[in-house]
């Protein structure tokens, strides 16, 4: 299948083990990925947070694009959590909003938007359209041992009728895929708790307080690491956790790369702030 | 006179928010109530008691990240969420200063790096930040570590049609 990439800015900085590893696994999957030409920001939470418009406009500029540059294709993914998220609110109040796209399409300067590309995350493209099947079929290296709580955070889910995603008070597809790999995925229930986001910076404090939660209970359901889709979810718990609880986490694309025995992970796992090294050479997976 | 409740009623555009049974569910679940001073319910009851200047000037209203346990769980689908951006929105353009001053610097760096370059430059964005917070030395050793790794590249990345940008950010000043 072939469909539209929305990177976005954090892949192409702290989290480009994230771009690199969603290339590698949708190349080895049969998706082929055609970037959105001249994409610019989501806005992400700065911009809704102090001026609405502003944050339909910014990602209509993607959505806009991505329409006009691909005749071919019906879906787009977006890897980081939060884009998913901004796109689809827009696209949403696009759609329902007929003023407001009037508008926004006059600001921008390009008319007749059609709402027709599906704006999509990888988790739910490899669950739904690749499948758990052949999935499973391409592992050459089972991750056994590993055991990873799914952590699906906030923006992939919430609101539920915007995202439209998977069961938004118990998500299942992340689990489901780790055990296709042959990890042995653990059940919790901070699935879809909040990580503290974009305070990270301004209120530092809260934010560890926030994962330390997060990984108290990770250990509490016995498990050895995280598993992510979302660079803000990675990055607090990668870099606020404090020594004494933190436990890896990974980018699933990672893992699944990990497990198809591509080439890339011990190049991506450097860039991780706490080594994951140790935990999968002690499991023989590195 | 408009009072605060139908002011705020008028610009959130969806449910009246006096449709709140005050089941308190919203705030069962909110990850960040620990650190506030009201709560996401007791921000509406405010409301509903015309206490304009309490909630603008709370911290409450820079806290909330957004992350929309609250309208996901409201059993009468009061948009909390989208109240916490009107409430900051209607401080901005007031002139209240925001409680939460570093956090409204934040959002400020992040979008003005937006509009010079149609994407952020994670790097000159934190310089951004810092300068503005006067926040200068937390993170550099974490800082330090991300350039070795290569994950701070010095050369902002832009979109190349950052007119449209720059106009969308002209023509938006107003909501």
């Amino acid at each position: 299948m072939k469909v539209s990439y929305y990177p976005g800015c954090s892949l192409h900085g702290t989290a480009k083990e994230y771009d690199q590893s969603v290339k590698a696994v949708s190349s080895a999957l049969g998706i082929e990925l055609k970037e959105v030409y001249d994409w610019s920001c989501c806005g992400a939470t700065s911009a809704h947070s102090t001026n609405f418009k502003l944050s339909i406009a910014l990602p209509a500029v993607t959505l806009f694009a991505a329409e006009k540059d691909a005749a071919d294709v019906s879906e787009m993914m977006v890897p980081c959590a939060a884009c998913f998220n901004r796109l689809k609110t827009a696209q949403y109040h696009l759609k329902k909003d007929g003023a407001l796209k009037a508008e926004v399409e006059s600001i921008i300067g390009r008319g007749d938007y059609r709402g027709s590309i599906a704006v999509r995350n990888p988790i739910d493209i490899i669950y739904n359209d690749i499948g758990l099947e052949a999935l499973r079929g391409k592992v050459t290296r089972k991750l056994t041992g590993l055991k990873p709580v799914s952590y699906y955070g906030c923006l992939l889910l919430r609101p539920p009728e915007i995202c439209e995603f998977d069961d938004y008070e118990n998500p299942i597809m992340l689990d489901e895929i780790m055990a296709s790999l042959g990890a042995e995925s653990h059940s919790w229930s901070y699935k879809t708790d909040c990580c503290g986001g974009s305070l990270t910076i301004s209120k530092t404090n809260i934010v560890t307080r926030m994962v330390n939660k997060l990984m108290t209970m990770a250990r509490e359901a016995d498990a050895n690491c995280l598993v992510v889709a979302c660079p803000i979810c990675m990055a607090n718990l990668d870099m606020r956790a404090s020594e004494n609880v933190r436990l890896p986490a990974f980018y699933f694309t990672e893992l699944i790369a990990l497990a198809l025995g591509l080439s890339g992970p011990e190049s991506w796992f450097k860039l991780h702030h706490c080594d994951p090294v140790p935990l999968l050479s002690v499991l023989g997976l590195l | 006179m408009e009072t605060f409740l139908e002011e705020v009623n008028e610009k959130i555009g969806g449910v009246p928010i006096q449709r709140c049974y005050h089941c308190r569910k919203c705030t069962a679940g909110c990850p960040l109530s620990f650190a506030m001073e009201y709560n996401p319910n007791r921000i509406i009851k405010m409301i509903q008691m015309d206490k304009r200047d309490e909630v603008l000037k709370s911290s409450t209203i820079w806290l909330c990240v957004s992350c929309e346990t609250c309208i996901t769980r409201c059993p009468n689908e009061v948009d909390i969420a989208r109240l916490m951006d009107t409430l900051r929105q209607m401080t901005i353009e007031s002139g209240i200063g925001a409680r939460e001053k570093n956090i409204l610097k934040f959002h400020e760096a992040f979008l003005s790096n937006i509009k010079l370059w149609g994407r952020i430059n994670e790097p000159l964005m934190m310089a951004q930040y810092k300068l503005k917070s006067g926040d200068l030395f937390s993170d550099m050793a974490m800082g330090i570590d991300m350039f070795k790794k290569g994950k701070l590249p010095l050369l902002p990345p832009r979109t190349k049609d950052i007119k449209t940008v720059k106009r969308i950010f002209e023509k938006t000043k107003r909501s």
